[in-house]
């Protein structure tokens, strides 16, 4: 889903409970045999068209994955994955560039259209020639998409006008073609290839992901954002997202994300790597919407996904955003390697389960520059039978002086079928540093609702509200026009959850 | 406009009020008085629909409809307004949003037009500066770190901006310095008309000195034992209630 305000009334005009986004686009696509296995790895490198060390690379991730088990320790559970049982790889195979709107295929537009994402950047990202030369309609503030569909990126939009300041924001699969350079020296270089189980399988099958260097100095005009959507059927979906943000850089990315609605679970691992050198800025937002799977816990994507951010340069800064509303399962730990002196890392989270979602999530956050600082904000909540696992790491080496860390874990329950659990661990080796967890669990009061419907608010609106109270101090970090559909996407989530 | 026939109601399976009849006509101002734990917030509950408030026999018709049978926002968008003994706080939720969202729900049940924000600002601040509450109360979270007084305050400025047909008026004017006190009033009296009901709970005449009522009754043990004109309520700030408690 994008980062804009259209949205909010796709999103307002549908009133039935439910999953907005169940929708299947009918469209044809190319498959590799089903199945992992070394060829098929290779298939995808070829399918690339990679250069030999990429293919190493990923051969090397793939010999380490067959090596390793996959982890039991997070609070979730789930039948055993058959990964002999799907595809990794399935892309689109529209090719030619259309000359209007009228040549590109309809269920593609449809697609975009039911994604609410605006006319002007739907026509940029069918690649109509020439759609991007333009301003977006109603002067209204452009917003960079790479739409990643399936296993490939289907198009980026504003390319040459970001082109202008030397940013470059495309695919991963067109960077390793366009920038080898610049992609070998970062890729694997904040998670490495064996890094764990499903990062190494990342590595190993990759498909597509974005791509963003912000050269030094420069502060980057527009939000970008990367929207992910798992359209066909018994498909994993493993994008590589690299960010690196040059000296004295600035950059603000969001990515969202949906999937169809089925019964079979599809597997979702990402990897992201950001890196932030000198006096560099990263805000990385994401709103995490893919199927949830239905009332009683059939299908649903598993989404095992690993992002870190490397706080290399002095000053340097990453700020993770999360909204966690969809997926069956959620496995994610966001984290910040602080080691810039007086580096900062941020994580604003909040996750919702609702009927049977587990969630078990949360950051890391390594502190090894002297006066690095850490803040850690965690909203979650539970409804339904839904289980919340926030999970966190603060480590500081001996060599951190004067770090410091906030964390603050809060956990609203809706009914009494939900659990929350809060799992921080502090790991702190260093005299001059100081770590501060607070945490508290609630449930929204009777007199809370009451006053609210005593308002004339129906109940659902109420606990929406409250909600979204609950979350303000995360959803405040979000871009504006990321917060308002955030919002809404909060309350549809608990829909059903009370009365 | 309104009613009460006749209405028991219990709480936690402890009856509470026991038989209370009551009618108020459009334009009409009752007060009702009486001791502690008499029911009279209770009653307000009743009226308002709170879960747990059980109604065990008895009616009430409200604009001719049966509104125990309505759900509590169906009460609030027809026009019943409770002004809460003890305001809740809603933690993140601003106090904007709130009445916005509010008020575009009452808007919608009348068919008038949703107001923008822009709109709601402007509505909002002037009805502000007449109860003298600061611009940044809006920014707020609803309740939260107000003062007994601001709570008031911002119950008056929903009810004002909402107005309703019938305002229960919940001991509004409990902990309230003089000023406050009339700020309560002159609310009140600023929607008087043929169109506004009120039942003001209170334990005080000074009130009612500045909001002279049609009608005052005394509640106790569940039951309106008394009624009479505003001389009552002096009789009462004389007396104490129970004289009439012993009578009754
Ligand atoms: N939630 C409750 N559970 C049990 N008893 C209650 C509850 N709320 C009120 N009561 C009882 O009901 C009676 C009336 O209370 P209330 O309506 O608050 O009186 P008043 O507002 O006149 O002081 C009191 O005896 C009080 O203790
Ligand atoms: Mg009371």
């Amino acid at each position: 889903m994008p980062a804009v305000t259209e949205t909010l009334e796709t999103v307002q005009s549908v009133t039935e409970g439910g999953y907005k986004w169940g929708f299947e686009t009918d469209i044809e696509m190319e498959f590799a045999p089903k199945g992992l296995n070394e060829d098929i790895v290779r298939f995808i490198s070829a399918k690339k068209n990679e250069p030999a060390w990429l293919l190493e690379w990923r051969l090397k991730a793939f010999a380490m994955w067959k090596k390793m088990e996959e982890p039991t320790w997070a609070a979730v559970s789930y039948p055993k994955i058959d990964y002999q049982d799907a595809y990794y790889y399935a892309a689109p195979t529209q090719k030619v560039k259309p000359k209007s709107l009228d040549e590109v295929d309809p269920e593609l537009l449809k697609t975009y259209a039911k994604l609410g994402i605006p006319l002007k950047e739907q026509a940029i990202l069918a690649g109509v020639e020439g759609a991007g030369d333009t301003p977006a309609d109603g002067g209204r503030m452009p917003i960079a998409v790479d739409a990643v569909f399936d296993s490939v990126s289907v198009a980026t939009s504003y390319k040459e006008r970001l082109a202008k300041d030397g940013i470059i924001f495309c695919a991963i699969s067109e960077a390793v073609q366009e920038h080898p350079e610049l992609v070998r020296q970062y890729l694997g270089t904040v998670v490495p290839q064996g890094d764990n189980y499903f990062a190494a399988l990342n590595s190993a099958v990759f498909t597509d992901g974005s791509f963003v260097y912000i050269p030094k100095g420069v502060r980057c005009p527009m939000e970008l954002s990367t929207y992910f959507r798992i359209n066909a059927k018994s498909t994993g979906q493993f994008e590589r997202t690299l960010i690196i943000a040059d000296e004295g850089s600035t950059v603000s990315y969001l990515e969202g994300c949906t999937a169809p609605q089925r019964d079979e679970n599809q597997l979702h691992a990402a990897v992201v790597e950001l890196v932030a050198l000198d006096d560099a800025t990263i805000k990385y937002s994401t709103v995490q919407n893919w199927y949830p799977g239905d009332a009683e816990g059939r299908g649903g994507i598993y989404n095992f996904v690993t992002k870190r951010a490397d706080c290399r340069g002095a000053r340097s800064k990453v700020s993770w955003t999360q909204v966690e509303t969809g997926s069956a399962i959620t496995w994610k730990y966001p984290s910040c390697i602080l080691r810039g002196d007086d580096s900062v890392g941020e994580f604003y989270s909040v996750a919702i389960t609702n009927n049977r979602q587990q969630a078990d999530t949360g950051t890391k956050m390594f502190h090894i520059g002297r006066n690095t600082r850490s803040t850690i904000v965690s909203k979650g909540i539970s409804a339904g039978r839904g289980q919340n696992t926030y999970r966190g790491l603060v480590r500081i080496s001996p060599k951190a002086a004067g770090a410091r860390n906030f964390t603050q874990c809060d956990s609203l329950l809706i009914g009494d079928e939900c659990g929350a659990h809060t799992v921080p661990y502090i790991e702190n080796r260093c005299m001059s540093a100081k770590v501060e967890h607070e945490a508290t669990t609630s449930r929204i009061a009777e007199d809370q609702l009451f006053y609210c419907r005593q308002r004339g608010l129906s109940e659902e609106d109420a606990v929406g509200l409250i909600v979204n109270g609950f979350c303000r101090e995360v959803l405040k970090e979000l871009p504006m026009e990321f917060a308002v559909e955030a919002q809404k996407l909060l309350q549809i989530s608990l829909e059903g959850s009370v009365g | 406009m309104l009613k009460i026939e006749n209405l028991h109601a219990t709480v936690d399976g402890k009856p509470i009020l026991k038989g209370l009849s009551l009618s108020i006509a459009p334009g009409e101002i009752h007060a009702i008085m009486g001791p502690n734990g008499s029911g009279k917030s209770t009653l307000s509950y009743v009226l308002a629909g709170r879960e747990g408030y059980e109604v065990t026999e008895g009616s009430v018709t409200f604009m001719g409809q049966d509104l125990l049978a309505m759900e509590p926002e169906e009460r609030a968008v027809a026009g019943v307004f409770l002004a809460f003994q003890a305001p809740v706080e809603l933690p993140g939720v601003g106090n904007a949003n709130f009445l916005r969202t509010a008020l575009n729900a009452v808007r919608r049940a009348k068919g008038e037009a949703e107001v923008d924000a822009i709109q709601f600002l402007k509505l909002a601040r002037a009805r502000m500066k007449v109860l003298n509450m600061p611009d940044d109360m809006l920014k707020r979270p609803v309740n939260v770190g107000f003062s007994g007084g601001e709570k008031k305050r911002n119950e008056m400025l929903q009810m004002a901006m909402l107005s309703p047909k019938l305002a229960l008026l919940d001991e509004t004017d409990s902990g309230l310095d003089i000023d406050a006190l009339k700020m309560v009033a002159d609310t009140v009296n600023s929607l008087r008309g043929p169109d506004f009901s009120a039942l003001v709970i209170t334990h005080y005449q000074r009130l009612l000195n500045h909001i002279v009522p049609d009608h005052v009754h005394v509640l106790s043990a569940g039951r309106i034992i008394r009624s009479g004109g505003p001389e009552l309520a002096q009789e009462l700030e004389a007396t104490g209630y129970a004289a009439s408690v012993a009578a009754a």
